[in-house]
């Protein structure tokens, strides 16, 4: 059974009302297709109603889903191939990060991802996708070679945010999140980052340092948790969905503020509902901006993808009179 | 299972001698035995390492340092300032970039008037140019009475700038970091200045540039993510907290208690994450001896 919110249930209700009626029509042989038709039609407005104006907390519940596709799910339908390479050398392999080289229509891409489990056991191994310091690392060891040999890199977010544990403290998780920063904004190579779930702040942000940054339309890029956010504003957590408006943190948000080039769009309710379809729109998308990147040079492509980056930040510049 | 013997699960971490693990702000010394009325802010303070009950003015002689046991008080981005450089030798940059609120943040207005009051300043930076024992270098100072140092667009721009004309100017830079991280109140774009200051300092190594990171109390978060661990020497103050996630949030999230001294400096140099830990009274000594010793960076840069 599907998780599902409350703001889902009158669509739920609705669509099981339409399926009562059809095993009734078609148990007692009674012709119901016009009133089954005027009710369909009526989901279907009343999805592309709810679906279509959510509120920044609902985004937030559907980017949180149990049933979000993770990296790996997309995996199959984005790549003709994808070997992954494991571990950063220095302590050990961290499950809440995947990489390695991939086929990306045709080209070989260096691939880089945030993976949250599915389920408590999955999740538990990957430490419900919040990387340790030894995930970072191997990240950048990926990226770098990925920037030696001349492949395009690849970044995909989905992170409550960087592990926050004694053990993180220990190994340097503020330097393994920085060097990331360093080094991506340094390469000579088209780097796309796209954000599928949550992107929990400089977590995610180790991996955001792209050229190209691209947001699915239910995902959502905060510099803190909303919970957070709630707690140190108002003293509470579950005024959460306030903090979710006040962040503006939705792909539309970050997409006027200068952050996001690109909105994909997901099937209505949500990328769960409809894998193929998310995955398409992604697909898409990359290829568009990865011909564009490829044609560029290596030069203007640094030098660009720092621009970009300078360009962030917004305040006022008062002229000094002479 | 195999792995299990290779796996390192348990740490030693070795305490420092009664550091403690909340260091006071400036302007609000802890919570004493004594009542407010016995203990006015602006005449007495108490170590909170030692206990003893100090002379404001007598703190403010000694680089706010404590008197009995050398406990490293915090200190204003100005009083660093004037403590470290070369007398009349600073030239302040970019005082004219102004926060604005660009996401309508709620209370934010009104917290950058607070912080703004109490601090004397108009941001979390102060930035700009001087000479210490005659070299010249780019300095940053994050200030702590301005909304705890944290980095919103300003911080980051101000910052961006000064690495900017170090590399015009083929200059070194040093960079005090006291911050409690990336701004919340400007959303995702405090988070992208992370990214932001983290690209300039990458230019400025390609350089062959000399970068000096010095954390001091406290340095979290989104600072501690970027551009205070990039430092080609990483010095830190004695007693410093430098951290990612703060001691509360380990607790609230993760339902750790993190052990005494833990965060420190000293923690953090015995973990091998910073490079020395360097006194207040040091300090400018120090820093004198590095900068010179990389004064040929930029001719060498020219050559390779």
């Amino acid at each position: 059974m599907l998780q599902l919110f409350d703001f889902e249930k009158p669509i739920a209700e609705l669509e099981q009302k339409i399926t009562e009626l059809q095993k009734f029509s078609a148990d007692k042989e009674i012709d119901l297709s016009q009133e089954i038709a005027i009710l369909e039609k009526k989901a279907a407005s009343l999805k592309m109603e709810i679906y279509g104006n959510l509120e920044p907390w609902q985004k937030v519940q559907i980017a949180r889903h149990s049933e979000r596709p993770n990296f790996y799910d997309y995996v199959p339908l984005l790549f003709e191939d994808f070997i992954e390479l494991k571990g950063d050398r220095l302590f050990a392999d961290d499950h809440s990060i995947a990489g390695g080289i991939a086929l990306f229509r045709g080209t070989p891409v260096t691939v880089v991802a945030q993976v949250k489990g599915k389920g408590t056991k999955e999740n538990i191994k990957r430490n419900f996708g919040m990387p340790h310091p030894e995930g970072y690392r191997k990240a950048l060891r990926l990226m770098d070679q990925a920037e030696k040999f001349g492949r395009p890199i690849l970044t995909f977010i989905d992170t409550p945010g960087a592990a926050c544990d004694l053990a993180a403290e220990e190994r340097g998780q503020g330097e393994a999140i920085a060097r990331c920063l360093l080094a991506m904004a340094g390469y000579h190579v088209p780097v796309i980052s796209t954000v599928i779930g949550e992107g929990g702040s400089g977590g995610a942000l180790a991996l955001g340092v792209g050229n190209v940054v691209l947001m699915l339309d239910n995902s959502f890029y905060s510099v803190i948790a909303p919970e957070s956010c709630a707690s140190i504003l108002w003293k509470d957590t579950t005024k959460a969905k306030e903090a979710a408006d006040a962040l503006k943190f939705t792909a539309q948000d970050l997409l006027r503020l200068g952050v996001v080039d690109e909105v994909v769009s997901e099937p209505l309710g949500g990328a769960h509902k409809n894998l193929k379809h998310t995955a398409e729109g992604v697909s898409a998308a990359i290829s568009k901006y990865l011909v564009r990147l490829r044609s560029e040079t290596p030069q203007v492509l640094r030098e660009n993808r720092y621009q970009k980056l300078r360009a962030i930040g917004v305040y006022q510049e008062i002229t000094k009179n002479l | 299972m195999f792995k299990d013997i290779f796996k390192k699960t348990k740490y030693v971490t070795i305490q420092p001698a009664q550091v403690p693990r909340h260091s006071p702000s400036e302007t609000s010394p802890p919570q004493t035995t004594l009542s407010k009325k016995e203990l006015p802010d602006s005449l007495w303070a108490k170590c909170p390492k030692c206990g003893e009950v100090l002379f404001n003015k007598d703190l403010e002689k000694n680089a706010r340092v404590c008197t009995k046991c050398e406990y490293h008080f915090r200190i204003s981005a100005r009083g660093r300032l004037t403590l470290l450089v070369d007398e009349d030798s600073f030239e302040e940059w970019d005082a004219e970039l102004l926060t604005i609120d660009p996401l309508e943040f709620p209370g934010y207005e009104g917290k950058l008037r607070e912080a703004h009051e109490k601090s004397g300043t108009t941001e979390g930076v102060l930035t700009g140019l001087a000479k210490i024992e005659g070299i010249s270098v780019v300095l940053a100072f994050n200030e702590a009475n301005f909304m705890m140092g944290s980095m919103g667009s300003v911080v980051g721009e101000k910052i961006v700038r000064a690495i900017e004309r170090a590399i015009d100017l083929s200059l070194p830079v040093v960079i005090f970091s006291t911050s409690g991280g990336a701004r919340m109140q400007e959303g995702i774009l405090s988070l992208y200045q992370m990214a932001k200051t983290s690209a300039a300092l990458g230019k400025l190594a390609d350089k062959h540039l000399l970068y000096i990171s010095v954390l001091t109390d406290p340095t979290f978060g989104g600072v501690t993510a970027s551009y205070a661990s990039l430092g080609d020497i990483l010095i830190a103050e004695p007693n410093a907290l430098i951290g990612f996630t703060g001691p509360r949030v380990i607790m609230q999230t993760m339902r750790q208690e993190l052990p005494t001294g833990a965060q420190t400096a000293e923690f953090n140099q015995e973990h091998g994450l910073i490079d020395l830990i360097v006194q207040r009274a040091q300090m400018r000594s120090v820093l004198a001896r590095l900068l010179r010793y990389h004064q040929e960076g930029a001719q060498y840069a020219a050559t390779v």
